[in-house]
């Protein structure tokens, strides 16, 4: 499904800013497997994310997608395997267009896109079906611009948008985190719930060690650009979170006693 | 009565400056690109078409080379940019400075005349006899429509929908698989096409092209943007805004025709746009208080410099009249977004 090999990584390379965020990764996804990733601030849980879906280049490694090498394609041009949804709710919408906008953009990901209409009638019907599995009214907004949605509204609507058509991969990148406690949890098991009924496979970056612990078939744990940790299948349902703090402590001897993954 | 003569011709001075507008309008608003290129293209425009009408082409298949070579300005702008990365207004400002040398190459000098040559006013002065002014008028009202028609389909389709999706969030459009490179080319080479069409009617309608004629060409563009939002609001639909476009871009040209005939130095005139951009644009980022305090200091600095002082507050009151109504207007016809809002919440 997905391969990734050797892959490493450094920023500003040569300069006193150098920084080393991947250090060798490998990382192999069977179909449908639904990954959390987990890992303390500057881990490279980004980078590895942003790696996949060609924000940046490798500096060493392949990627291979589907069995296709996409170690080298542009970020436009692997989209069509990709979805994506970002920390930041901005990022995943455009504000000042309208919501069937976004979507009927988010519809075409993947194709080649022509001097036909931006939007037809029969997408509309079907994304006001989607937009009613959300549950947030959005189906009766269709032509709201973006920027009067929430943050938690957004990121469902990026969520939908990213699935709209059935990506070979998810990417989720703390897609929760800058949302309230409650709004997340909707958020969050509308991912399951989109996960599930596509049968998607999925990498889930996430700062909350029960919902690692929680969702998905496999946990990874990142530390200083490597994985360190590497769980799947019965063992993973058992782990605590006591577990997963004390396997924090031996890699870097306590550093992360006052990280925010603590608090989580 | 001079004044109002000088009205009829800054009303069609505007229309004809209103194509550039809407050139300008593309690049700036839709695809937040600060673009320079528009004064070198906008002279681009007005040389090619002079000098193949004077080379004895028609003065309508003129305007046709002369959208064709704005179009390659704004490609390489964009290539500068999206390729090598140069900074956008650096970009810019490099292909307007090269098209300075360009244009005097094309022209074979610094200007060309088309005194005596045919041009699409005298073409259709021959067959309905009427003023200058009034045959620029139609041409550009007519020229317009068709352009703003031509726009409204564009960015409806997906190719426009990625386009205005790339001005609003890159990253989104990337990862949604449209190529943002690709699509800021195409929006500078429709913008900078547009820019030489308005220099090329507007070196026919004053009956010569210079290399110098492009000068400010994005400051008064953004003048008559902001001058439209204010005056007419960004509401309704996208024809409703470019043709709000066009409106600014005519009342600019009135504002200037009427404090140059109430004794304003024409050298002067670059300032005053200078400060109505820069006043303009600090409208939305100071508080309501300051906001009144400038609109009057403009007020104030306006009268000062042409040394009358009931023109210009019939200017201010005209103004304000035409907000009123089109305020009204907008109210009536337009669904408010925001009680929208609060219906779904
Ligand atoms: N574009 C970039 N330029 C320079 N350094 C970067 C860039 N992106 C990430 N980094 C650095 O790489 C390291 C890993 O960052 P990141 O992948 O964002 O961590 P995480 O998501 O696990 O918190 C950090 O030290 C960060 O500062
Ligand atoms: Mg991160």
């Amino acid at each position: 499904m997905l391969k990734i090999s050797g892959v490493t990584k450094t920023f500003n390379a040569g300069t006193i800013n150098e920084k080393k965020a991947l250090n060798g990764i490998d990382l192999h996804l069977k179909p449908k497997d639904f990954v959390t990733i987990i890992g303390g601030n500057g881990a490279g849980k980004s980078t590895m994310l942003n790696m996949i879906a060609g924000v940046y280049n490798c500096d060493t490694g392949s990627i291979v997608l589907s069995n296709e090498d996409i170690t080298k394609q542009p970020e436009h041009k692997r989209a069509k395997l990709l979805g994506r949804v970002f920390q930041d709710p901005m990022r995943g919408t455009a504000a000042d267009m309208e919501i069937e906008e976004n979507l009927a953009m988010a519809y075409r990901r993947g194709k080649v896109r022509g001097l036909s209409w931006g939007i037809t009638k029969e997408e509309k019907a079907l994304y006001v079906e989607k937009l009613k599995m959300l549950d947030l009214g959005l189906e009766n907004r269709m032509t709201s611009k973006v920027g009067l949605l929430s943050g938690g509204q957004r990121q469902a609507l990026t969520l939908l948008m990213a699935t709209l058509q059935k990506p070979q991969l998810l990417l989720l990148d703390e897609h929760t985190a800058a949302l309230d406690p409650k709004t997340a949890h909707k958020v969050l098991s509308i991912t399951e719930h989109i996960i599930n009924e596509q049968g998607l496979t999925a990498l889930m970056v996430t700062h909350n060690m029960k919902d690692a612990i929680r969702l998905g078939n496999r946990l990874i744990m990142m530390h200083e650009g490597r994985i360190i940790y590497d769980v799947e299948g019965e063992e993973k349902k058992n782990l605590k979170v006591e577990d997963l703090l004390k396997k924090f402590e031996t890699v870097s001897n306590g550093e992360f006693a006052n990280d925010r993954m603590l608090l989580a | 009565m001079n004044i109002l003569l000088a009205i009829e011709g800054a009303i069609s001075q505007g229309v004809l400056w209103g194509l550039m507008t809407l050139g300008v309008y593309i690049t700036f608003k839709i695809l937040n690109f600060a673009d320079m290129t528009v004064d070198g293209s906008f002279a681009l425009g007005g040389a090619v078409s002079a000098i193949l009408i004077v080379k004895g082409m028609n003065p309508w298949l003129s305007l046709i080379p002369a959208i064709l070579t704005g179009m390659v300005a704004g490609g390489i702008t964009g290539i500068l940019h999206t390729k090598i990365k140069i900074p956008e207004i650096l970009a810019g400002i490099l292909t307007m400075i090269a098209l300075y040398s360009i244009n005097i190459r094309i022209m074979g000098q610094a200007n060309t005349s088309l005194l005596g040559e045919s041009t699409v006013i005298s073409i259709l002065n021959g067959m309905i006899g009427a003023s200058t002014n009034t045959l620029a008028l139609v041409i550009g009202v007519i020229v317009s429509i068709i352009v703003i028609a031509i726009l409204y389909w564009f960015f409806g389709t997906e190719v426009g929908s990625a386009l205005r999706a790339t001005g609003n969030n890159e990253y989104m459009v990337r990862a949604l698989g449209a190529n943002t490179d690709v699509m800021k080319i195409i929006g500078l080479m429709l913008g900078n096409g547009l820019v030489a069409l308005s220099g090329a009617f507007v070196a026919q309608s004053q009956g010569y092209a210079d290399v110098g004629m492009g000068q400010g060409t994005i400051v008064i563009g953004l003048a008559s943007i902001i001058i439209g939002e204010v005056v007419f609001g960004n509401r309704f639909n996208f024809a409703y805004k470019l043709a709000a476009v066009v409106g600014g871009s005519i009342i600019y040209r009135i504002i200037i025709a009427v404090v140059l005939q109430l004794g304003m130095k024409s050298t002067d005139l670059k300032l005053l746009t200078a400060i109505i951009v820069a006043f303009a644009l600090a409208m939305p980022v100071v508080s309501k208080k300051v906001r009144y305090t400038l609109c009057v200091l403009l007020v104030a600095f306006m009268i000062l410099v042409t040394k009358q002082i009931v023109p210009i507050l019939l200017i201010v009151l005209a103004l304000i009249i035409v907000k009123l109504i089109s305020s009204v207007i907008c109210k009536v016809f337009q669904k408010d977004e925001s009680k929208q809002e609060v219906k779904g919440a």
